[in-house]
Order: C-alpha cells, then sequence, then structure tokens
C-alpha cells in the first residue's frame, strides 16, 4: 500500500532511527507509523493536523504502545485505555509517532532521571536538553517530528523548550483534559505542547483543547481560535516584572532577552517594569506542594495489581521491595518530601503554609494583569542547556533551574517559551505569561515575535 | 462503690442506592463475580481520574436532609492516604474538614429513657474500598475491587448514647430513616450498612469523657449491643482493678461474644489528609438542594402520628405499620381502595404480613385485599372464609368474590337452606334441645355451632341464629 500519508510515516521512521543516539524515544516502531497513517488516510483531508507526526511524552497512556513514565516500576506496563489527548490528535489526523524519554515520572528538569538513560542535547550531547519532557524536547529541536506533547507540572516543557531552541506551550490549568496523563502534581499537571514554530505548536493545542467528560477539572470554554498575527503590537503593554532578571542572570540569556524586549517595543509594544514579590516564593512552594500530591499519586505502584512486582511474603514486603526497586533516587526523594510534609505535626508549617504562599502568587499575577498589562515577559530559563552531570548531585541547584517557570505553573495561567537566539551556540528561550485563558493574546504576539527575530543568530 | 456511666457514639457507613460508582459508571450491583465490575478508574490505573456521581451527591443530600442536617453548598473531596492491598490508588476519597453536611438529629426512643435526640455530628460522602479474601487461596490473600468506588455516606452521631440498647434502639431508627427516604438498602448481610461503636465509660456525675475505645467487624445490630455489653464490662474491670483505659481499636468476635485489640499495624495510621486535586470543591445550588428535599418522602415519625390522626389507630398499631415504608404504602392503598382503615389494619397486621416477612412482598393487590374486607363487612363471607379466599387470591386472579364462589365460601342465607341445616342439627341433639327449653339458653352458642359445621361454614352466621331461635320458641 502506498499513500501519501504511508510515505509520512516511512520518512518519520527514517528521522527516529537516526535520531536513536539521542535516547528520546522509549518506545517506536515503522508498523505503528505505518498503521497511523492508514487510519490518518481515511479521515477528511481538511482535518487539521493531517499527516502529522507528533510524539507523545511517554506519561500520557496509549493503548498500542506501553506507557513506562521513564520508571523501572512501569516496566512492560500498557495502559487499557487511550488518554484524551491521543484521541483527539488521531481525530485530526495527526500520527502518533513515538513514546518520548523523559525523568521518571516528569520529576526533574535534565531528563537525566530516566530508568532508561538520559536524553541528549541535539546540539551537543554532552549537555541535558532540559526536562522533564526533554525527549520531546529534543526530537522537535533536531527535525525528528514538527510537534510533540510534553507535560508540564513546574515549567518541564518551557524550560526543555528554551534549552533546545523550541517553541513550548503551556496551556492555563484545565484547557487540555488530564485523562491519560500519569499523575505527578495533579493541581499543576498541563499536557502542553512542543512546536518547530508557534503556529505548528497553536495548532496542536488548539486540537487537544477542550472539556472533557473525564477531568472534573477541565474547564468548559470556547474553542481556541486560529492563530491571527497582528500587524504591530500598538496598544499592547507588556510587563517585565524585575524579580525574573536578576543581576546573575546569564550574560547571552540576558542578551537574548534584550534583543525581543528592543524588538517587543519596535513592534509597538509598550513595556513597563512591574513587580511580582512572591514569585520569589515559587520554587520552595513548587517543591511542598508537588510532592505532597506526588506521593499520594505514587501510592499506587504497589506491586499489587499492575506494573513491576518484587518482593515476596507478606504484603509489607512486598510494597517495600517493589517501591524501593522500582523508584529511582529523585522520585524517592519527592515521595519522602512530600510524606513529610503533609504528615500530622508538619503539615501546618510546610503544606499550608505553601497554599497560603501559592495564594499569594495567583494574586501577584492577578493585580499584574489588573492594572492593565496584556502579557508578561521574562526570561524562560536562568541559563542555557547544562552539562549532563553537572546538577545531578545538587538538587537544589536542579530545581532552580525552573525559577521563572514554576510561577505560572502555580497560577495556573497560560505561558509559554520560544527561542530568543542563540549564546554560544546554545539556544536562549523567553517567556510570555498570559492571564487564564488567553492563549490566543500570547500566541499571536509571540508569532510576531518570532517572524522578527532570527533565532539562530548569536546575540551578545 | 463507682456508679459508672457509658458514652457511646456511632459511625455508621451506608451505601448509597445508586446504580453507578461514586467516581465512574461501574455498576454497584452486589455479588458478581470478582473483579468484574471494574475500570481504569476504581482500579486506579495510571492516567485515570475521578468524576463525582450527581446521584450519589443527591442520596447523600437526600439522607442528611432525613437527618435534619444542614447542607454545606460547598464541601471539598480528600485524599486519605493508607497502603492496603484491596485500596487501589493508595489513597480513598473521603471528606475531612468540610463535609456535605453537619449538625442533624435522631428522635430515638430509649428502652429506658424515653425520646432522645441523639445528634448527627456530620454527614460525609467517600468511596468504599475493595474487599480482601483471605480464604479463596491457600495461603494468599486475593483482592475483588468490585466495591471499589461504591458510594457510601459516612454518619457520625454525638456521645449522646449512654446504654449497648440505646445503640441499637438508634441504629434501628437511623436505618429505618434511611430506608425510607430512599438512601440505601441498608442491609448488613451485604455490605451497605457497616457500624463502627466508639465507647468509654466515665463516673457517673463527671463532665470530662473518658478515653475511648473503638469496635470494629460489628455483622449486626445485636452484635453491635452484644459488643457493646461486652465492652463495657471490660472497661469497667479495667478501671476498678486499678488499670486505666488505652486508645485501642477492637475488633468483636461474635463466636466467643469477646473483644480483642487489632495487631497495632492494622491500627490506626497519620492519613495526611488534604483536598484532592482532581476534584473541585463541591458546589451546590440552593435550588437543587431544595428540590431534593421536596422530594423527601413523609419520614417515620410523620407517618407514624398521621396513621394515628387520620385512620384512627391505636398508638401501637401505627407504629407497626409504619415500622417499613413498603408496609405504611401498601397499608394506605388498601385504604384508599376503599377498605375500612381499622378493618385494613387488622389484616394488614396479620395476613399479609405473614406472608410479606416470608417472601418480602405483598401477595395481594391493595385492590383486591379491599374487595376482600367489602365481602367481609357486606357478610358475603365470613371472617374464616376470608383467610382461605386471601391464600387462594394470588393464584387465582384478584377477584375475591370469584375465588369464593369457586372455592364454595359464599356465605348462605337462603332461608330454606338454612332451616334444613337447623332443623338436621336439632333433630341429632334432642338433649341439648331439651336443656335449652327448660331455660338453659347459653346452649344456642353450641346449637349455632352445629348448624354451621353442618353448612361447612358457609351458613350465615346471623340467619342460622335467627332461624335456631325461632325454631326452638316454636315448639
Amino acid at each position: 500500500m502506498t499513500t501519501a500519508l504511508r510515505d509520512v510515516a516511512r520518512d518519520t521512521a527514517a528521522r527516529l532511527r537516526a535520531a536513536e543516539p539521542l535516547n528520546a524515544t522509549l518506545h517506536w516502531a515503522p508498523e505503528l507509523l505505518d498503521a497511523e497513517a492508514d487510519r490518518a488516510e481515511r479521515l477528511e483531508a481538511g482535518a487539521s493536523l493531517r499527516g502529522m507526526p507528533i510524539a507523545v511524552k511517554d506519561n500520557i497512556v496509549t493503548v498500542e504502545q506501553p506507557t513506562t513514565c521513564g520508571s523501572r516500576i512501569l516496566t512492560g506496563y500498557t495502559s487499557p485505555y487511550n488518554a484524551t489527548v491521543i484521541d483527539r490528535l488521531r481525530a485530526a489526523g495527526a500520527l502518533i509517532a513515538c513514546k518520548t524519554n523523559l525523568d521518571e515520572f516528569a520529576m526533574g528538569s535534565s531528563t537525566e532521571h530516566s530508568a532508561y538513560g538520559r536524553v541528549k542535547h541535539p546540539l551537543d550531547p554532552a549537555r541535558v536538553p532540559g526536562g522533564s519532557s526533554g525527549g520531546s524536547g529534543a526530537l522537535v529541536a533536531a527535525g525528528v517530528v514538527p510537534a510533540a506533547l510534553g507535560s508540564e507540572t513546574g515549567g518541564s516543557v518551557r524550560q526543555p523548550a528554551s534549552f533546545c531552541g523550541v517553541v513550548g506551550v503551556k496551556p492555563t490549568y484545565g484547557r487540555v483534559s488530564r485523562y491519560g496523563l500519569v499523575a505527578f502534581g495533579s493541581s499543576l499537571d498541563c499536557i502542553s505542547v512542543f512546536g518547530a514554530t508557534v503556529d505548528t505548536a497553536s495548532r496542536v493545542l488548539r486540537a487537544i483543547a477542550g472539556i472533557d467528560p473525564r477531568d472534573a477539572t477541565s474547564v468548559d470554554r470556547p474553542p481556541m481560535e486560529p492563530l491571527r498575527m497582528p500587524e504591530s503590537l500598538t496598544g499592547m503593554t507588556i510587563g517585565l516584572p524585575r524579580e525574573y532578571f536578576p543581576g546573575d542572570l546569564h550574560p547571552g540569556v540576558k542578551a537574548g532577552c534584550d534583543r525581543a524586549i528592543a524588538r517587543l517595543r519596535d513592534l509597538g509594544a509598550t513595556l513597563v517594569d512591574v513587580s511580582l514579590p512572591h514569585s520569589r516564593y515559587a520554587v520552595p512552594t513548587y517543591y511542598i506542594i508537588a510532592p505532597a500530591e506526588a506521593a499520594a499519586n505514587l501510592a499506587r505502584y504497589d506491586g499489587a495489581r499492575y506494573g513491576n512486582r518484587q518482593g515476596d511474603g507478606d504484603v509489607r514486603a512486598l510494597y517495600r521491595a517493589t517501591r524501593g526497586l522500582g523508584f529511582g533516587p529523585e522520585v524517592r526523594r519527592r515521595i519522602l518530601i512530600g510524606t513529610y510534609s503533609l504528615s500530622a505535626g508538619y503539615a501546618d508549617a510546610y503544606y499550608n503554609r505553601a497554599q497560603a504562599a501559592r495564594m499569594r502568587i495567583v494574586q501577584d499575577f492577578h493585580a499584574a494583569f489588573d492594572s492593565g498589562i496584556d502579557l508578561l515577559f521574562t526570561p524562560t530559563a536562568p541559563s542555557p542547556a547544562f552539562k549532563a552531570g553537572e546538577k545531578t548531585d545538587d538538587p537544589v541547584a536542579m530545581y532552580l533551574a525552573d525559577i521563572f517557570v514554576c510561577p505560572a505553573s502555580l497560577a495556573g495561567i497560560p505561558a509559554m517559551s520560544q527561542p530568543l537566539g542563540r549564546t554560544e551556540g546554545l539556544p536562549v528561550g523567553g517567556q510570555l505569561i498570559a492571564p487564564a485563558f488567553e492563549e490566543s493574546r500570547m500566541l499571536a504576539t509571540a508569532a510576531l515575535l518570532e517572524r522578527h527575530l532570527d533565532a539562530a543568530a548569536e546575540v551578545r | 462503690m463507682t456508679t459508672w456511666e457509658t458514652v457511646i457514639g456511632l459511625e455508621v457507613h451506608v451505601q448509597l442506592g445508586t446504580r453507578s460508582k461514586m467516581f465512574c459508571a461501574c455498576a454497584t450491583s452486589f455479588g458478581d463475580p470478582p473483579n468484574t465490575n471494574v475500570c481504569p478508574v476504581c482500579l486506579g490505573l495510571p492516567g485515570a481520574l475521578p468524576v463525582p456521581n450527581r446521584e450519589a451527591v443527591r442520596l447523600g443530600v437526600r439522607a442528611a436532609l432525613a437527618l435534619g442536617c444542614t447542607i454545606h453548598e460547598r464541601s471539598i473531596f480528600a485524599r486519605k492516604n493508607y497502603f492496603y492491598p484491596d485500596l487501589p490508588k493508595g489513597y480513598q476519597i473521603s471528606q475531612f474538614d468540610r463535609p456535605l453536611a453537619t449538625g442533624g438529629h435522631v428522635a430515638v426512643e430509649s428502652p429506658e429513657r424515653g425520646l432522645l435526640a441523639v445528634s448527627i455530628v456530620r454527614l460525609h460522602l467517600e468511596e468504599d474500598a475493595g474487599k480482601s479474601l483471605h480464604d479463596r487461596v491457600p495461603g494468599k490473600t486475593a483482592v475483588d475491587l468490585n466495591r471499589a468506588g461504591v458510594p457510601l455516606a459516612e454518619i457520625v452521631s454525638g456521645p449522646d448514647l449512654r446504654r449497648p440498647a440505646e445503640a441499637r434502639a438508634y441504629l434501628v431508627t437511623l436505618k429505618q430513616l434511611l430506608v425510607y427516604a430512599g438512601v440505601s438498602e441498608c442491609s448488613m448481610e451485604k455490605g451497605s450498612l457497616r457500624v463502627d461503636a466508639n465507647i468509654s465509660i466515665r463516673p457517673a456525675g463527671q463532665n470530662r469523657l473518658g478515653t475511648k475505645t473503638e469496635i470494629k467487624n460489628l455483622n449486626s445490630f445485636a452484635n453491635v449491643e452484644r459488643a457493646l455489653e461486652a465492652e463495657r464490662g471490660r472497661q469497667q474491670r479495667e478501671l476498678e482493678n486499678g488499670g486505666v483505659i488505652r486508645q485501642l481499636t477492637l475488633l468483636f468476635n461474635a463466636g466467643t461474644g469477646q473483644v480483642r485489640p487489632m495487631r497495632s499495624k492494622e491500627e490506626s495510621h497519620d492519613y495526611r489528609y488534604f483536598p484532592d486535586p482532581d476534584l473541585p470543591p463541591l458546589a451546590l445550588s440552593g435550588r437543587w438542594i431544595e428540590e431534593i428535599r421536596g422530594e423527601l418522602p413523609e419520614l417515620p415519625a410523620a407517618r407514624r402520628s398521621r396513621f394515628g390522626a387520620r385512620y384512627g389507630l391505636p398508638a401501637y398499631d401505627a407504629g407497626v405499620l409504619t415500622a417499613d415504608r413498603a408496609i405504611a404504602d401498601y397499608y394506605e392503598a388498601v385504604v384508599s381502595a376503599g377498605a375500612d382503615p381499622k378493618a385494613a389494619a387488622n389484616w394488614v397486621m396479620t395476613e399479609s404480613l405473614t406472608g410479606y416477612n416470608e417472601s418480602g412482598r405483598f401477595s395481594a393487590s391493595a385492590q383486591s385485599l379491599a374487595a376482600l374486607l367489602a365481602l367481609i363487612k357486606a357478610g358475603t363471607v365470613s371472617h374464616q372464609a376470608a383467610k382461605k379466599i386471601f391464600l387462594e387470591l394470588p393464584a387465582d386472579g384478584a377477584d375475591p368474590h370469584a375465588v369464593a364462589e369457586r372455592l364454595g365460601l359464599l356465605q348462605v342465607r337462603d332461608e330454606g337452606a338454612l332451616e334444613t341445616w337447623v332443623e338436621e342439627a336439632l333433630a341429632a341433639h334432642p338433649q341439648e334441645v331439651q336443656r335449652y327449653r327448660a331455660g338453659e339458653t347459653k346452649l344456642l352458642g353450641f346449637l349455632t355451632g352445629q348448624v354451621m359445621r353442618r353448612s361447612q361454614g358457609k351458613a350465615d352466621p346471623k340467619g342460622v341464629q335467627s332461624v335456631l331461635v325461632r325454631k326452638l320458641e316454636s315448639k
């Protein structure tokens, strides 16, 4: 059988094969790609993503491929149902290309914490692609697929998008169904999109967005509008939160931001200084709330019903062996932190206080947007992609890689990263943050900036 | 010697009578093969999410209204974390510091203290766990997750009960209310009603509560009472011997009638409750709550007093007839089909209830029972004959008159036929006739009986008497 989409499937398979050294995929098969092509072939020509191969992070469940979450505890696990986003991608004509490598259960900022080995940065194999959705980011950056799904709990798409030099969009919490996304921090988790361009990311996001009766936290909103690029940014006010431009910001990142800010001004935007004073508490707040939720979400991996089962004898021994051997060190660390911060006598000092801090962070954003600011612009990450192994022994240094992306996750508001240029050959990303459900405004602005910025150029 | 006062509070778990589970569409039916009513949500598969069942919430609200609680328009589902093989997610979705309802009460007739208002501290919604089966596979524990995710309401009473018998009376009343309100089947055999009992004792007159223990594994109301009696005795002996009560969870052994402490591993944990981020706060509109209030049927206490006032029934009869909603509904249907309320009460409480208690249903329709009662009243059939007709009603259509005809049980009032039987009877008992005529008139009863016997019960007793008297006096 030869069809146009079978050719797409074959070409995609060839690129996936060529990209194997990145270790970005956990599962793919040429036959499955062919089946995807045949499925899409039967759809109308007008389907919005017809024939687009899309990589999917391996914490989004699929019937045809295993879902491991990058963890030994789910070795060999295959879901009996598809995530809602998988059904929606297929309905739009996309081809599910592969399952991508990630930090175990999406816990990490470098994709070094996978039980199946680290993912390499496409431009420099000694460096990390960011994380936790590093496999998806690397495949888009390497040109293997034009778009990929990742997931965000605290910046896990925007930060690798920044490191890899691609577009990464986190929608408003509730915009995209979480049904079938393996839970990490449920109040924060958002399926998010990588795209080679703003337009591609925007099209994929439109295809997967919308309320889902299987997810009680999904929100009923009118469908997202197609991307409409404005002529200029006249009348738009963009806030520059001063807490996001610290003195010790990497000079290349600073140069990339400065150039983008100048371009935004050239395009007619009014740039104003603004303060989000509680954003400095975002990382500690995040590292209380996300592990607390994770500790509960990961309790189900006990070896009793599915997944990798270890140990014999009584049920305690089963739990101890299954969980002790099945989870890697970063996951164990976060389960312990989360269990501790919710324990009797500590919940007030940690979990409840973190919830209060989260409210303050949310209120900062409300105050900024209520004061007439349309969007916020910040660097995405404090530095370009770092070297593998550089931060693995210092969890706090690793956590600080998410310092600029955590606040929008805690606030549940849309945010995205786009490439601003390169420093010493490595991509630098800039972040736009919008009020809840204002993805269209954010994407339109990003698309215009993208057109007027040479993201492959060195910035100084 | 110290006089001890017992303080008891009960936690009752009631299965809400929905067709599907609390957070997924799986069936709640009882007795299906293990692990057949399951799906990704109630199995806790990776990526699955709970969505609240509106009907379960409705029934929870209805239960809370029947218990006179305040319904909170905003309540919060929380995760209760603990590991157990029959708990698929490693946490139970329950409600913690923001329950659905608080502050109700139930009027309970205490065997010793008269009418009590037992306070209801709270009612909250939660999902059930699965079932661990320790006897299916030798040396192993099997898990059946059909129950996992079945909707429950937990109803917590205040420490208002003072005797084990009061605890039992409270349970009987609570069950009656919830069955009436259509909330739950409340069957302890099927596990749709479960009880945990808290008990402490203190010297009479002391305000401060003693240290309580909790008893689990109670499988009948009678055993709740027995277990509380046993634990009350244990606590009293302990304190009188100079000991102290430790806060414990105990298991009742119905075989020995004893309680024993749970092993420490089975003991309570730090559940680390926190709001379930998968479920937005449960927001109910005041209008919906009022709509549910409007659907509430008349509850047992109100119905009991109405039966007294409207049908002229004694308190005992009204109590029996309203103890079960199905009985009360049937009784009222019989009356509204035209039966005399008192005659209907007598019949329903005796003949009808015998059949109902055996089969769980009423064999005769309300219309045909009313028709049968009308035949008795009109003298068309005797009371004795009516009992025979009643038993034939289900098998032979609904028309009691036709049944009476077929069985030959219609009363005979034909003067000629009556005279024949009377003459036969008088001829057979000449001595009694003589004695009657000599003034021993009480023999009229005996002679009437003889006539009835000859007629095989079909003669109209009033007609028989008048013919008899006429014959006896005329010679």
